[in-house]
C-alpha cells in the first residue's frame, strides 16, 4: 500500500491525545490517594488542552484524506456496518467529553465529578483506540492488517506515546513524582508495545512465505507457471499509484530500521535517563524519538501490506 | 432476485480491447462521466477506465498459450466494499444486484478501494470521487434503445461475442447456462466474496496442431 500522511499523522496524534488522557486521570487518582502532593486544577485543565490540541490536528489531519471533507457529516450515518463511520462518530465524541474535562477543571469541579468524566472519557478513548484498530484489522483480505494485534498495538503505540508526553508535562509543571510515574508506565506500556509490533512483523513475515491468493487463483487459471506479460496499460493509475509504495527495498529496511530503533532503545534509553535525572528535557527528547518512530512505524504500516488487487499489476504493457 | 453479470469467455477473448474503448466512450458522456484522460499523449498518461484487458502467458516456451483476461468490477454477491463505507454512498441494488456508487454521497475515502481484493475501483482525482463499473445501468434499463442493445457497451462492442451479458440467478438465461455447461468460475474464490461475474476456462486443444 501507498502510505497515507493524512492518516499517518491523524493515527499517531489522536494516540499520544489518547494516552495523554489516560495518564492524567491516573495522575489524579495517584495525587488523590497521596495527600502530599496537591497539583490545582491548573494542571489537569491545561492537561486537557493538550489532549484536546492533540486530538484536534488528528482531525484536521483527516480531512486531508477526504475527496469531499465538506460532505463528511454523511460519514456518521453507516456506524452499523463501518469501523470509519463509527470512528467518525467516536472522536468528536471523546473531543467533547475532554472539553468537558478541560473546562471542569478550569471551573475547579471536584473531584468526584471529574473522575466519573474521567471514568467516561477512558470509556470513550478505549472505543476510540478499538474504532482506529479496527478500520485496519477488518479488511480481512490484507492479511498484515487483518489481527487483534493491530488493535493491540494502536492502543499500546499510543498510550505509549501519551504517558512519555505526559511524563515530559508533568516534568516542564514541576512534578518530579508524577514525572516517575507517567515515565515508568510509558516506559513498560513501550515494552509492551515491543512485543506486541514484534509479534505482527514476525507474522507478516510468514505471511509473505505462505500467499493465500495468488496469481492462479486470481485469474483462475491453474497452471504452476501464469506470469503476467500485460497489465492492460502502459502508463500509470489509481491501481499502481494507491497500492505500490513504489520504494526500493532497500529504503523500506532503513525506514522500518529507523522506527525499530527510535520507537524502542532511543526512546528508552532517553525516558530513563531523565526520570534518573529528573530531567523533563530529557524526557521531552524521549517523546519527540518515539513521534519521530512512530511516523516511520504507520508508514512501515501501510507499506508492508501486500494488496491483493497487486497481483493484477505486475507488469506495464 | 435478480442478479445481473457479465460472462466473460477466456476461448474467444482475442485482447482487442474494443470493450475497454467503448466502456470508456459510453461511460465518459453518461451518468459515470466524465472519466479523466490526464496527459493521453504524453510521457506519463493516466487515466480512469472501468474495464482493462489483462495478458498472461501459461506455461514455459515453447509449450505456452496466450490468454487474454478482460478485468472489471465482478459485482460480488458478498461485496467488501460496500459495508465498509462510512457514507452509504457505496451500495449494492437490492433489485439487481449491481453495485454502484452515489457519486454525491462519496466523500472520497478510498476505504471501500482498500477493501476491494480485485481493484475493481478508480478514484476519479478530478470530480475526488470513487468510480467503477456501473453494468451501463444508464443503458441496459433505457427504453428508448432497441431491446438488443440494452447491454453494457462493452457487450456491444466485443467482435468475438466473448461477454455475455445476463441474469445469473435465472437458471434458464443463456449466462447461467454457460457458466453451468462450461464450468464457470470465479476469481480467488477462497475470498468468499461470491463474485457474480465467471470466467468461461480455457479448453486447451491438443492433436493435429502439435504434430504439424
Amino acid at each position: 500500500m501507498h502510505p497515507a500522511f493524512s492518516v499517518i499523522f491523524l493515527t499517531t496524534l489522536i494516540g499520544v491525545g489518547q494516552g495523554l488522557f489516560i495518564a492524567l486521570n491516573i495522575g489524579q487518582v495517584f495525587d488523590l490517594a497521596r495527600d502530599d502532593i496537591n497539583l490545582g486544577h491548573g494542571f489537569y485543565a491545561w492537561g486537557g488542552f493538550l489532549v484536546l490540541s492533540f486530538l484536534a490536528l488528528g482531525l484536521i489531519a483527516s480531512v486531508f484524506h477526504l475527496g469531499h471533507p465538506e460532505r463528511a457529516w454523511r460519514a456518521v450515518t453507516q456506524w452499523r456496518t463501518s469501523w470509519l463511520s463509527r470512528e467518525v462518530i467516536v472522536l468528536p465524541l471523546f473531543m467533547l467529553i475532554v472539553f468537558a474535562y478541560m473546562l471542569g477543571h478550569f471551573n475547579g469541579m471536584d473531584a468526584e465529578q471529574s473522575l466519573t468524566l474521567g471514568l467516561v472519557g477512558i470509556i470513550v478513548c478505549f472505543t476510540l483506540f478499538v474504532c482506529t484498530g479496527m478500520i485496519y484489522a477488518c479488511l480481512r483480505f490484507l492479511r498484515e492488517w487483518a489481527t487483534p494485534l493491530t488493535v493491540v498495538n494502536f492502543i499500546l503505540f499510543g498510550s505509549a506515546s501519551g504517558f512519555i508526553f505526559a511524563a515530559a508535562y508533568a516534568g516542564w509543571a514541576g512534578q518530579p513524582e508524577l514525572l516517575e510515574l507517567f515515565g515508568e508506565i510509558g516506559a513498560w506500556l513501550t515494552l509492551g508495545a515491543l512485543v506486541s509490533r514484534g509479534w505482527t512483523l514476525k507474522r507478516n513475515a510468514e505471511l509473505r512465505a505462505r500467499p493465500k491468493t495468488t496469481t492462479q487463483t486470481a485469474t483462475g487459471i491453474h497452471h504452476p507457471e501464469v506470469r503476467q506479460t500485460s497489465m492492460g496499460l502502459m502508463g500509470g493509475s489509481y491501481n499502481t499509484r494507491e497500492f505500490f509504495h513504489g520504494m526500493k527495498a532497500l529504503a523500506v529496511r532503513r525506514i522500518k530500521g529507523f522506527f525499530l530503533v527510535m520507537v524502542f532503545p532511543v526512546t528508552l534509553a532517553l525516558l530513563l535517563a531523565g526520570t534518573a535525572l529528573d530531567s523533563a528535557f530529557l524526557v521531552s527528547l524521549a517523546f519527540l524519538a518515539q513521534y519521530l518512530g512512530l511516523i516511520a512505524e504507520r508508514w512501515y504500516f501501510f507499506a508492508q501490506v501486500n494488496h491483493p488487487q497487486n497481483i493484477y499489476y505486475q507488469q506495464v504493457g | 432476485m435478480t442478479q445481473l453479470a457479465l460472462v466473460i469467455d477466456l476461448n474467444v477473448c482475442v485482447g482487442c480491447h474494443a470493450c475497454v474503448t467503448s466502456c470508456k466512450e459510453w461511460n465518459t458522456s453518461g451518468q459515470a462521466g466524465p472519466m479523466p484522460d490526464d496527459n493521453p499523449y504524453g510521457a506519463d498518461p493516466s487515466g480512469v477506465f472501468f474495464n482493462r484487458v489483462q495478458t498472461y502467458e501459461v506455461g514455459s516456451f515453447p509449450h505456452t498459450e496466450t490468454v487474454h483476461f478482460p478485468k472489471s468490477c465482478l459485482h460480488c454477491e458478498d461485496p467488501p466494499c460496500v459495508p465498509v463505507c462510512p457514507t452509504g454512498a457505496s451500495h449494492k441494488r437490492e433489485a439487481d444486484g449491481i453495485v454502484l456508487v452515489d457519486y454525491d454521497k462519496c466523500i472520497g475515502c478510498k476505504y471501500c478501494s482498500w477493501a476491494c481484493p480485485y481493484g475493481a475501483r478508480e478514484f476519479d482525482e478530478h470530480s475526488q470521487v470513487m468510480k467503477k463499473c456501473t453494468l451501463c445501468v444508464d443503458r441496459i434499463y433505457d427504453q428508448t434503445l432497441p431491446e438488443q442493445e440494452r447491454k453494457p457497451a462493452c457487450v456491444m462492442a466485443c467482435p468475438a461475442n466473448a461477454r455475455i451479458f445476463g441474469d445469473i440467478h435465472d437458471p434458464d438465461s443463456q449466462a447461467s447456462q454457460m457458466i453451468r455447461e462450461q464450468q464457470g468460475y470465479a476469481l480467488m474464490p477462497e475470498l468468499g466474496t461470491q463474485p457474480a461475474n465467471h470466467y468461461l476456462p480455457r479448453h486447451i486443444r491438443r492433436g493435429s496442431d502439435d504434430s504439424a
